[in-house]
């Protein structure tokens, strides 16, 4: 029987030690696997090579066959062509207990319906490290005690495992995977019925696992979590490896519309630093007559920041500002990449910006004000609003909690209001249409007055 | 270390049980015989070889003899005991006490491996038509006695319910795959051909009617020391088989692609098993017919008492199936008609089973 990775010896000596769960690390290579069931073709020519330590996460669709390649090298399916090996040696070669030594799973339904302890449950990952008619030494019970306390199972140690709830039955599915000591680990979906700090604390464990020198692949429709966790990402689309690379590389707008058939923005999480995805609900596509070539956004807030997602999504050209340093909308302009007058909170407005922010509000087919702060940095701009077209309004708070200006620009503001089409976050691509078509007609008088200047 | 214990503990626990309802058993029946002159006979029966005989005696084998070199052997203990009780005790309530053990054990145990087996809690141990395969085997011969040249009908019975489980495995594998759901299906579906196949032949049966229909109801009359010698080794090896895959069968339990992941060959395990509990099974219906229940109720209850690990539950399953078949087969032959076992258990196991199902999770493997 062969032993790729890991002897008997090596593991029981490992387990004397403190560094009892860190295995050799192992290389898979995944190579032109293609597999279907029946007619339905779900994986096509994947081929993959994960390096030793590495944590990888398959991102991608319901349906994109992230599952069925887990299982494809798990060796529970077996590909119609191509190969999955481990350390060179072909999974389907090995002996379930050759196999269980290298690569523990914990697979996406771990519904039990009897009842054992939790530590039974989790003593099971020990079973490919004992022989027929011996029982659980000492280390055995060590290592399970040591799984239960790291998935914070312990508590549930002596409780039956069909009356613990879903998500604390997927950390002691978790916990028997450590047990099994395997350089290998294999996780289908593991935080999909954890709540949110169960979450954070299984990746925090699965990460750490990774960093003693396992190879983690795991499932994860979490975008976020995948992009905050892995090393490494592959996005699956359709069966085949649509991306692949780091998380940064891996998520962004234009592969995840392509992938998800949605529409996604990708912004950087001001918390983690790292990718944040959002998806928003599909918006038409604005007739190619009515979509403008340039927006302008003019507020702050949630607001207009929702409204530079939502328009980057629809991928319409766009700038914004004068807006302050920090404010939400800067913030995701800045990781969006879109273009903002960028002010010092409560300062004046510099004449320079004054300047831009006339010409972008002129050369905008369309400009919208999203909660617009009447204030020293914006009450200069109420010449340019009050001759400009195209105008969309969206305000979600009171005026008055805006407005540092004096009863006259909150006048001329209101006028401008008036003239505006009024819209909400949701209609907003609709709303811009009008006001691409309101304002065509006139955008020759707003050429004209620039060929004047 | 505790949990072999805690095996340990109740396993003795059931053995002395079982100890104590074969000697209350074997004091009962038309002849009263004080515990005390029942445990002296039975010490009196016990025998060691002492010696090769040099002439050949011969010994039964699939009901035809075969020479083969005998053993001497001696008796250990000479307590004074009657004559009448002696014969009693040690050629007529003994075998059938210690076949009523046996056939319990061979039942309690199959029946557990196979409820693990099929997570099924309706499995028994009959579920891929073992016992009716053994019935159609006995049927056959009980009513052309010319077609079987078997002597006793231990081996038709044993041979019917095991080709019985072989050709439910063929029909329900495929490509190296035996699904179980498919398994317990093709299983249904056999007995109910079979059970056809045994009312014809009851139509036809003429004089033997009665003979078969009382074999097919499960019992223990008339048992011999010669029935005993032909399920206990085959039960008792094959119990202890089944307890070398304790932990297969609780890994088992999580589903088979679990299973693969945690080091058990599946389909390898699942023939195994199956070959194993099908033996041990036709073993006990072959020499007491159809009897029901035992392995359905026993090891729920035991399941209910010491939990669902197999490492315990096993073992105290086969015993107390044991205990429990000696304990009711004394009813059947003690009570006021003598009745076959058979109606004992199931009138017995089925409201207790109802009962069950009221107040606990039977539904649970």
């Amino acid at each position: 029987m062969t032993e790729p990775g890991q002897s008997p010896e090596t593991a029981d000596s490992d387990l004397e030690s403190d560094e009892q769960s860190r295995p050799d690390p192992a290389t898979i290579s995944v190579e032109d696997c293609a597999l279907s069931f029946g007619e339905l073709s779900v994986l096509e020519d994947v081929s993959l090579t994960i390096e030793p330590g590495e944590f990888v996460g398959f991102v991608g669709p319901n349906g994109a066959g992230k599952t069925t390649l887990l299982r494809t090298i798990s060796a529970a399916l077996e590909p119609d062509s191509g190969t999955v090996a481990i350390d060179g040696t072909d999974v389907h070669d090995l002996s379930s207990r050759a196999s269980s030594r290298l690569v523990s799973v914990v697979p996406q339904n771990t519904s039990i319906s009897f009842s054992f302890p939790v530590r039974d449950v989790v003593e099971m990952g020990r079973h490919p490290h004992r022989s027929r008619f011996s029982s659980a030494t000492p280390e055995d019970h060590a290592v399970v005690e040591r799984a239960l306390e790291r998935t914070r199972t312990a508590e549930l140690a002596d409780r039956p495992i069909d009356e613990v709830s879903g998500g604390q039955r997927q950390r002691v599915v978790l916990a028997r995977a450590i047990a099994q000591a395997t350089p290998v680990m294999l996780l289908d979906e593991p935080t999909a019925s954890l709540d949110v700090n169960h979450q954070v604390e299984t990746l925090e464990l699965v990460r750490e696992l990774v960093d003693e020198g396992r190879t983690v692949i795991a499932a994860i429709h979490d975008l976020d979590l995948a992009a905050r966790y892995c090393d490494r990402l592959v996005l699956l689309s359709d069966g085949t490896v649509a991306r692949d690379g780091p998380p940064a590389t891996v998520l962004t707008g234009d592969a995840l519309a392509d992938s998800f058939d949605a529409n996604a923005v990708v912004t950087q999480n001001p918390v983690t630093g790292t990718e944040t995805v959002t998806a928003l609900a599909d918006a038409h596509e604005p007739e190619p007559a009515s979509r403008p070539d340039q927006v302008h956004v003019l507020g702050t807030g949630a607001a207009a920041a929702g409204v530079i997602a939502r328009l980057a999504a629809a991928g319409i050209d766009m700038t914004l500002g004068p807006v302050s340093s920090g404010d939400a909308a800067a913030e995701t302009a800045r990781s969006l990449g879109v273009e903002a007058i960028e002010t010092e909170p409560f300062a004046r407005l510099a004449p320079e910006d004054r300047a831009t922010a006339e010409t972008l509000v002129r050369e905008a087919d369309v400009t919208v004000l999203a909660d617009l702060v009447l204030g020293a940095s914006t009450q200069p701009l109420l010449d340019t609003l009050e001759t400009a077209d195209g105008l969309v309004a969206i305000e979600t708070r009171p005026l008055s909690e805006r407005d540092f200006a004096g009863t006259d620009a909150r006048a001329r503001y209101n006028a401008c209001c008036e003239r505006a089409v009024d819209a909400t976050l949701e209609g907003l691509l609709e709303a811009v249409a009008d006001a691409t078509v309101g304002g065509s007609s006139s955008r020759q008088s707003v050429d004209s007055i620039d060929a004047n200047d | 270390m505790y949990r072999s214990g805690r095996t340990a503990v109740w396993s003795a626990g059931l053995f002395v049980l079982l100890g104590a309802v074969v000697l209350t058993s074997a004091a009962l029946g038309p002849v009263r015989i004080d515990v005390v002159t029942v445990a002296m006979a039975m010490l009196n029966a016990v025998v060691i070889p002492v010696g090769v005989t040099s002439s050949s005696a011969s010994l039964p084998v699939f009901g035809v003899s075969v020479p083969t070199p005998g053993l001497e052997y001696a008796t250990v203990f000479s307590f004074d005991v009657p004559v009448t009780h002696q014969i009693i005790v040690k050629d007529i309530r003994l075998p059938r006490i210690t076949l009523a053990a046996t056939v319990g054990l061979s039942l309690g145990a199959a029946g557990t491996v196979m409820q693990g087996f099929f997570r099924n809690p309706l499995a028994d141990p009959s579920i891929i038509g073992v016992s009716s395969g053994a019935a159609a085997g006995a049927v056959a011969a009980i009513v052309f006695p010319g077609l079987i040249p078997f002597g006793s009908l231990h081996v038709p019975a044993f041979l019917g319910a095991l080709a019985t489980a072989f050709l439910v495995y063929a029909i329900a594998t495929e490509g190296g795959r035996t699904p179980v759901a498919t398994l317990l299906l093709a299983g249904v579906a056999i007995q109910t051909f079979l059970g056809a196949m045994i009312s014809y032949m009851l139509v036809h049966s003429g004089d033997s009617l009665q003979q078969a229909v009382y074999w097919m109801m499960g019992h223990l009359n008339n048992s011999q020391w010669g029935d005993v010698g032909f399920a206990l080794p085959i039960t008792l090896a094959g119990v202890l088989a089944l307890c070398a895959f304790r932990q297969e069968l609780n890994v088992l339990l999580l589903g088979e692609e679990d299973a693969h992941h945690l080091g058990v060959e599946v389909e390898r395990t699942k023939l195994l098993l199956l070959v194993l509990a099908s033996i041990v099974t036709a073993a006990g219906v072959a020499v007491a017919g159809v009897i029901g229940f035992v392995g359905l109720v026993v090891p729920h209850i035991m399941r209910l008492i010491v939990g669902p690990d197999h490492r315990i539950l096993l073992p105290t399953s086969a015993l107390a199936g044991a205990s429990f078949l000696v304990a009711t087969d004394t009813l059947a032959r003690t009570g006021p008609a003598v009745v076959p076992v058979g109606i004992i258990t199931a009138a017995l196991g089925a409201p207790f089973f109802l009962f069950l199902l009221s107040r606990r999770e039977v539904r649970s493997v």
